[in-house]
């Protein structure tokens, strides 16, 4: 059953994704988007990754769409045609693609309980977790204790990301000032 | 900033729930889903969904700029404090167990505030970059 339905979802994400690549009208692309975003919230819910779907949802369909929303507003609603043809970028893709679906042919299969990495530090993680820590959700315990290091790292990329924004779109704001200043 | 009745009211019974929301997946991710992570983004939807129905200046009212550029930097603060404290208290970087003397105590105190500080970061660069990125059209029609 589960895998029924992640396979609908995963169906219909591949519509919207092709449906997304022929619209030229910009506002029905971030839509598209959008509803790309809640439908990978939505299968991230049914492979039980409740923290996932919620990141995804708050920030792929939530925020993002109120962004692209924004950067709508500053450019024109239509797409331009594109200038070149796009049989090479086309065949560039299809074969990066045939290249990692190779690749997949040696990974463990799907949620396999004996693949390598459910072999190494996780059993610790399992077994130990609750005793040390005191908290029952191993996620938690993982990112924000056994993992410190890594979510001090993540959050410093957080950090760093607000403060590129702020040095790439506030700049353009003085320079525009100082044009109107002589 | 929007004129329609429906959604100004449907906005102002949803983002109540929506905030109280973010703090129940922070401060219960210890037992349920959820986390700083998820808070902050919940948190700074829940503030973009204001500025999207109310106008930008009032939520520019409600967090200013100065406030949501200091979050910014406070959250990473935060947390390495917490890694700090654990270097004072004869500890390694970032350990917990000697933030208390019970160890699983310590434990819960510094996923606590380390939690916080992802949070407050998060939502801080959400935000900046919604007002940046909403700001910056009102700009160039001035």
């Amino acid at each position: 059953m589960e895998a029924l339905i992640v396979n609908v979802l995963l169906a219909m994400m591949m519509v919207a994704v092709v449906v997304l690549a022929r619209t030229r009208n910009l506002f029905a692309v971030i839509v598209l988007a959008g509803l790309y975003s809640f439908l990978m919230a939505t299968v991230m819910v049914a492979l039980d990754a409740v923290d996932v779907a919620m990141t995804e949802a708050a920030v792929g369909a939530g925020v993002s769409t109120v962004l692209l929303l924004g950067a709508l507003h500053l450019c024109r609603s239509e797409e331009a045609k594109p200038v070149h043809k796009p049989w090479l970028p086309l065949a560039v893709t299809a074969a990066t693609g045939l290249v990692l679906v190779y690749g997949t042919w040696d990974l463990p299969a799907f949620s396999d309980p004996e693949a390598p990495i459910h072999k190494h530090v996780a059993p610790r993680y399992l077994e130990e977790g609750p005793r040390e820590t005191g908290i029952p959700n191993m996620v938690t315990a993982v990112l924000a204790s056994y993992r410190g290091y890594d979510t001090l790292g993540e959050t410093t990329v957080v950090f760093t990301a607000g403060a590129g924004i702020i040095a790439l779109l506030r700049r353009r704001r003085r320079a525009a000032a100082d044009k109107e200043a002589p | 900033m929007t004129r329609d009745m429906v959604l100004r009211v449907v906005a102002k019974l949803l983002i109540p729930f929506i905030l109280l929301f973010a703090l129940y997946v922070q401060f219960h991710g210890d037992f349920g889903p959820g986390g700083g992570f998820q808070a902050g983004v919940v948190f700074a939807a829940a503030m973009v969904f204001y500025a999207v129905i109310y106008g930008l200046d009032n939520a520019r009212r409600v967090l200013p700029d100065w406030l949501v550029e200091s979050m910014i930097a406070a959250g990473v603060l935060l947390y390495l404090g917490v890694g700090f404290a654990g270097l004072m208290l004869g500890g390694n970087f970032l350990d917990y167990f000697v933030l208390d003397p019970d160890p699983v105590a310590g434990q819960h105190r510094g996923i606590f505030w380390v939690e916080a500080g992802v949070a407050i970061t998060v939502s801080g660069v959400m935000l900046k970059i919604f007002y940046l990125f909403a700001g910056r059209g009102t700009d160039g029609e001035q």
